[in-house]
């Protein structure tokens, strides 16, 4: 090979490559652009609030008090679902909402880290003591859904199943009537 | 030129001996939690398990090969004996000792708590002292390194540094760096709080230091299989280098951009807002960008190979590639996985389809596909390939090691999928067992003894490649050469300043992680009220 066709040949692999280069910074740039869009249209969206909230004062005031804990319909025909995760449950083990409904779900951990996971959806979300996880949810389907433990919480955590029972929405606005918080535990 | 051979062996050997400890226990957990096995009647010993798993896996394999293959290239590519071998021995017994420190308390259920610590879960203070011992280890080698390559600058003014040298100093780099994420956690957390002078920690500022160290760590334990690719890869099959420049960009941005993109570890965590998440996942888009040069490069190289060897046509010259070689065979088995695994990666963080697979078995799925799989192919390459040269003996049976090598890709295969399919159904991480017995996880099952059966090949592989390298201490004693590297198509007598020294991207990393991490870690460790009581493991 001539010197004039290693230069030439060393050119072509540069511009190759340069393409190549050039295609997946676009691709990344495209990847960004669709993520903030999705984003800014909340169309699905990591948790953007940050709260806080002291896990040894919970069971004494504030929102998450035991007699607070569960599903509740408010005003606006919204509904909030409040939760705690503790070593190795649940509370309210048994989660009841109506179907096509706007949930907002607040929860924390009272000890260490846990997470809840709704099967079959896209509910995913950490308990980090000390902090405030709210997600949005809408079902669609009335049914049982599993809420599994996500995180490891120590020795327990295999046995850390909760639960999710979605119901007509009219069965749920009979049974919020009676005011109160409501759940589906020892049903 | 390989002098301190005994040094390299010692890392590779102990290496690899707690590797093999460590994939009994997985392939024991594999077995325990699926339906073949029986419940254990108590579940903590799955935990011991598991954390004994991670701790190894995590911290000490992957950094004692990296450590021993730093060496061989520090001797090898820069041809000049060794500074510091004292230390380095020094750096060695460090985590010999760390790890032994580690795993007794592990083995006694005082540290169930995973390799990721887990605040406020809190383990028996000496399992933590272990780690970072381990650690300030691997930071000695990081010091020899940077030294090695200075002396041989001052004695090549100017000249180019070695493409494998160039790599290596840039992962050892990296890994100083993202270590201090995890080294911030342990000393300023969680020690003062196993040693009883404080009780209470911040959860929610520990997971953000520790996402520090966990991604970018994965590109450290990715740096020795790159240089292979890059280095030993195409000289195994008899080709070239197709660009010595873009290989250097690429280990560049890897120490740049690894580092400030943990965040998509806490995209579900309530203690980080939106927008740094949202960076952080741009960020890791980002990240891509070196893989797809490498893949390209890499490519593109074997081709150079199989043209070389008379291959013709758009795809013909694939068929005359030499694969009956152990490297040819190890390299494509690592794309394959760094295919299906990266294409999970692209998954994982991004911003918005994470929620449906966050800490589900497609995550344990996604990394053991990219480490266990692309990754320590690739170790286990880059082991048979050094081997002659360490012991001086003859490693022949090439039968033998591509037998070992199909079988580490097949296992893999057969316990990943499955496992990503399980973890799109919703099943949780890190479960000592199932219920297989309740109907909405009854369809699990199969999935789950599949992942099982995968583990066992697994470890049968695993055993076969300890074999192999032990039968080639034995071997009949046979001069291999000089260990070389690959060289390029067309290597340049110059390299630009830029992608000879790694000042100014040490400089650019670290910028980057303080804009990344620096607001969202100064504002929770100044926000009142979220350090929460400790929660102690086994204190019963």
């Amino acid at each position: 090979m001539s010197a004039e066709e290693t230069h030439h040949s060393a050119d072509v692999a540069a511009r190759v490559e340069r393409r190549w280069a050039a295609i997946f910074v676009i691709v990344i740039v495209m990847m960004a652009v669709l993520a903030a869009f999705a984003g800014i249209h909340r169309a699905t969206m990591p948790q953007p609030r940050v709260e806080t909230t002291d896990p040894s004062r919970l069971h004494l005031s504030g929102e998450f008090v035991e007699s607070n804990l569960g599903s509740v319909l408010e005003a606006n025909g919204n509904v909030t679902v409040r939760a705690i995760g503790q070593q190795y449950s649940f509370t309210p083990a048994c989660i009841v909402v109506p179907a096509d409904t706007p949930i907002t779900m607040r929860a924390t951990s009272a000890d260490v880290v846990h997470g809840i996971l709704i099967q079959g959806t896209n509910i995913n979300t950490m308990l980090v003591p000390g902090y405030v996880s709210e997600q949005l949810m809408r079902f669609t389907k009335t049914g049982d859904y599993l809420m599994p433990c996500q995180e490891f919480c120590s020795f327990g955590h295999e046995g850390m199943w909760g639960k999710v029972k979605v119901i007509d929405k009219t069965d749920f606005a009979n049974r919020a009537k009676a005011g109160g918080r409501l759940s589906c535990v020892g049903e | 030129m390989l002098v301190n051979r005994k040094l390299i062996l010692a890392h590779f050997w102990f290496a690899f001996a707690v590797f093999g400890v460590a994939l009994t226990l997985g392939a024991w957990q594999m077995f325990i939690r699926s339906p073949i096995g029986t419940w254990l009647s108590n579940p903590e010993l799955y935990y011991r398990s598991l954390t004994a798993h991670g701790t190894v896996m995590g911290y000490v394999f992957p950094t004692l090969v990296a450590m021993g293959f730093g060496y061989a290239i520090s001797e090898s590519a820069l041809e000049q004996r060794l500074v510091g071998v004292r230390w380095a021995w020094a750096g060695f017994w460090l985590i010999v000792g760390g790890s032994i420190m580690a795993v007794i308390p592990i083995a006694l259920g005082r540290a169930s708590v995973l390799y990721t610590f887990y605040p406020p879960l809190i383990g028996n203070l000496f399992y933590y002292l272990g780690v970072v011992l381990v650690v300030v280890g691997s930071w000695i080698w990081v010091a020899l390194m940077s030294i090695n390559l200075r002396v041989w600058r001052k004695a090549h003014p100017g000249a180019p540094v070695p493409l494998a040298m160039f790599a290596n100093v840039a992962g050892s780099y990296l890994w100083a760096w993202t270590a201090v994420g995890a080294a911030l956690e342990l000393l300023l957390q969680i020690i003062p709080v196993a040693a009883g002078l404080k009780a209470t920690i911040d959860a929610g500022l520990a997971r953000v230091f520790f996402s520090w160290t966990l991604h970018a760590i994965v590109y450290f334990w990715l740096m020795p299989t790159y240089i292979a690719y890059y280095t030993i890869v195409p000289r195994a099959i008899g080709g070239r280098v197709y660009s010595d420049n873009m290989a250097r960009i690429a280990f560049i941005l890897f120490l740049v951009v690894a580092m400030p993109i943990g965040m998509h570890h806490t995209f579900a965590d309530p203690q980080v807002g939106a927008g740094f998440k949202f960076v952080h996942s741009a960020f890791t888009a980002l990240v891509t960008l070196p893989t797809f040069l490498t893949v390209f490069t890499i490519c593109a190289s074997v081709e150079i190979a199989a043209r070389l060897r008379g291959g013709r046509g758009m795809f013909g010259w694939i068929r005359v590639l030499p694969w009956d070689n152990p490297m040819m065979l190890a390299l494509a088995f690592s794309f394959v996985m760094l295919g299906f695994g990266g294409a999970g990666g692209l998954i994982n963080m991004s911003y918005q389809l994470d929620a449906s697979i966050h800490n589900t078995q497609w995550i344990t799925g996604h990394f053991h596909l990219i480490f266990g799989g692309a990754i320590v192919i690739m170790y286990f390459a880059i082991a048979y390939d050094l081997w002659p040269h360490l012991t001086g003996r003859e490693l022949n049976d090439l039968r033998l090691i591509r037998t070992q090598l199909w079988l580490w890709f097949i296992g893999m295969i057969v316990t990943t999928f499955p496992w990503h399919w399980v973890g799109i159904l919703g099943m949780p991480r890190r479960m000592a067992y199932f219920d297989f017995g309740d109907p909405a996880i009854a369809p699990q099952a199969l999935s789950v003894t599949f992942s099982a059966i995968g583990g066992f090949i697994l470890l049968a592989s695993g055993i076969l490649f300890l074999v192999i390298l032990a039968r080639g201490m034995r071997a009949p004693q046979a001069e291999a050469g000089s260990y070389r590297f690959a060289v390029a198509v067309h290597q340049s007598a110059t390299v630009p300043v830029a992608l000879n020294t790694h000042a100014l991207w040490v400089a650019l990393m670290i910028a980057l992680t303080i804009t990344n991490y620096g607001y969202p870690i100064l504002t929770l460790a100044t926000t009142e009220g979220t350090s929460v009581p400790a929660v102690y493991v086994g204190a019963q």
